[in-house]
């Protein structure tokens, strides 16, 4: 049986957890519907304009810098495990690598991306 | 092999199920589901007392009582709260997607329990010895980023949106220094296979080769978990709850079963990765995996308790700033090290 089937148990047991937690609380408690009651909470008033507006995007900024450093952990990882045997060449090649990705981390911070306005 | 029981119980029941008539490759599925029982029992145990640790710990550092009503020292007080949260009733709040907010708890969840399987408790005592364990961690554990910002953003209110944009923004900002931080184990132990790397450290453990990745892991988990004092996803003085504001009863507990158990998971990871997993002198293995996690997780709740929170500024500074530089330093370190001293 390969490994991911038995992963794939854990997570049929982790949906079902939630799941059965959910039946028991909709067997043991009271339901009543009260506009009042329902309002989302936000200090005592009600909610001012609508909620799902377009966001600030220095969020995106981060996440367009994230994706290329994740991508190159997909470069370092399986170098990483055979980093022991495959000697020094492979090393100072890794090296300029993450140089390069240096150099793009700093060209980010020089032209203000990681500045928060 | 050393004499341990829980794997004289492993192979127990392994014959028990064999004598029970069932064929070989339906034996592993049984013996999968109930490894996944057991560690459903103890996540529950952990979530529960995790509570009940950090109420009572907080209490100790405000200089006040914690829970100590309900049961000898309020022991009961976390079976009370299980009782009152399964009874309370079941709100969603008006003009909330429904379907996106009843489906986040499972997203941030399953994530937590799917962790749990490769945690390798003691030699042999790992319900899935995944060969690519340590990648599998990193890449189940950021699923949860996707369940905080559908819960922020199903729940129609100002303060869960906020909550959940600065989850995604610190969870992406710090999976970097905490993925690079790794590399120098993986480096050392030539293995991303959990038990490989506890197997790497019988002469040495991690924490003194690699120091400096050390501190950064345990920045990032800290962040990566949104606890004080980055635990800008909720931070209660500003948006009340963050991303659950809108949460209520049975809903909120579970996201609070997977915050207690993502604590032990990430606890027990620093203990793998770093502070020798269940090597230790005298103490069979699984105690000494136990006291290493259970002090990490007494520290993250030391932290959370004693330091302020940081503005979201300066929190994405700390990770691209000094975190990220620092963590790809201490790769070139440790290769530059190994041969220097190996060749």
């Amino acid at each position: 049986m390969s490994d991911f089937t038995k992963i794939a148990f854990f997570m049929f047991f982790g949906i079902a957890f939630v799941f059965g937690s959910m039946l028991v609380v909709r067997l043991l408690s009271t339901s009543k519907y009260d506009p009042i009651k329902s309002l989302p909470y936000e200090c005592g008033m009600d909610t001012i304009g609508p909620t799902w507006i377009q966001f600030q995007n220095n969020y995106f900024m981060y996440a367009l810098l994230f994706l290329v450093f994740d991508v190159e952990t997909v470069f370092l990882f399986p170098w990483a495990i055979r980093f022991s045997q495959l000697g020094l060449m492979a090393f100072i090649e890794m090296v300029l690598f993450v140089a390069m990705l240096l150099l793009a981390l700093w060209y980010a911070w020089k032209e203000g991306v990681l500045e928060w306005s | 092999m050393t004499a341990d029981w829980l794997i004289s119980l492993g192979t127990g029941v392994r014959n028990i199920v064999v004598s029970l008539g069932i064929s070989d490759p339906f034996t592993d599925y049984v013996m999968t589901i109930l490894a996944a029982l057991v560690l459903m029992a103890v996540l529950g145990m952990v979530a529960l007392y995790g509570v009940y640790a950090e109420r009572r710990i907080a209490g100790f550092i405000q200089y006040r009582h914690g829970p100590n009503r309900v049961g000898p020292h309020g022991l009961l007080q976390a079976v009370a709260d299980g009782i009152k949260m399964l009874s309370k009733e079941d709100l969603i709040p008006n003009g909330a997607d429904r379907t996106v907010f009843r489906l986040a708890p499972y997203i941030v969840f399953t994530p937590a329990m799917m962790v749990w399987a490769v945690l390798p408790f003691s030699k042999y005592v790992v319900a899935v010895d995944l060969n690519i364990g340590l990648l599998y961690v990193i890449a189940i554990v950021s699923v949860a980023t996707l369940g905080l910002l559908m819960a922020g953003w199903s729940s129609n209110n100002k303060y869960s949106l906020l909550g959940a944009m600065r989850s995604v923004a610190q969870m992406l900002s710090y999976e970097l220094p905490l993925v690079f931080s790794i590399l120098g184990v993986v480096m050392l132990a030539g293995s991303i296979n959990l038990s490989a790397v506890v197997e790497a450290q019988t002469r040495v453990w991690f924490i003194i080769p690699q120091f400096l990745g050390f501190i950064i892991f345990i920045i990032s988990a800290t962040a990566e978990l949104n606890r004080l004092p980055f635990d800008l996803v909720e931070a209660d003085s500003e948006l009340t709850a963050g991303a659950f504001t809108e949460y209520s009863g049975m809903r909120w507990g579970i996201f609070f079963a997977a915050e207690y158990a993502n604590i032990f998971a990430v606890s027990a990871l620093a203990t793998t990765l770093f502070l020798g997993g269940w090597h230790g002198p005298l103490l069979p293995p699984y105690v000494w995996f136990f006291i290493k996690t259970c002090t990490m997780m007494f520290f993250f709740i030391w932290m959370r308790w004693t330091f302020p929170r940081l503005r979201i500024d300066q929190l994405l500074n700390l990770s691209w700033k000094v975190l990220l530089p620092l963590s790809i330093l201490n790769i070139l370190l440790t290769g530059t090290a190994y041969f220097f001293f190996f060749l």
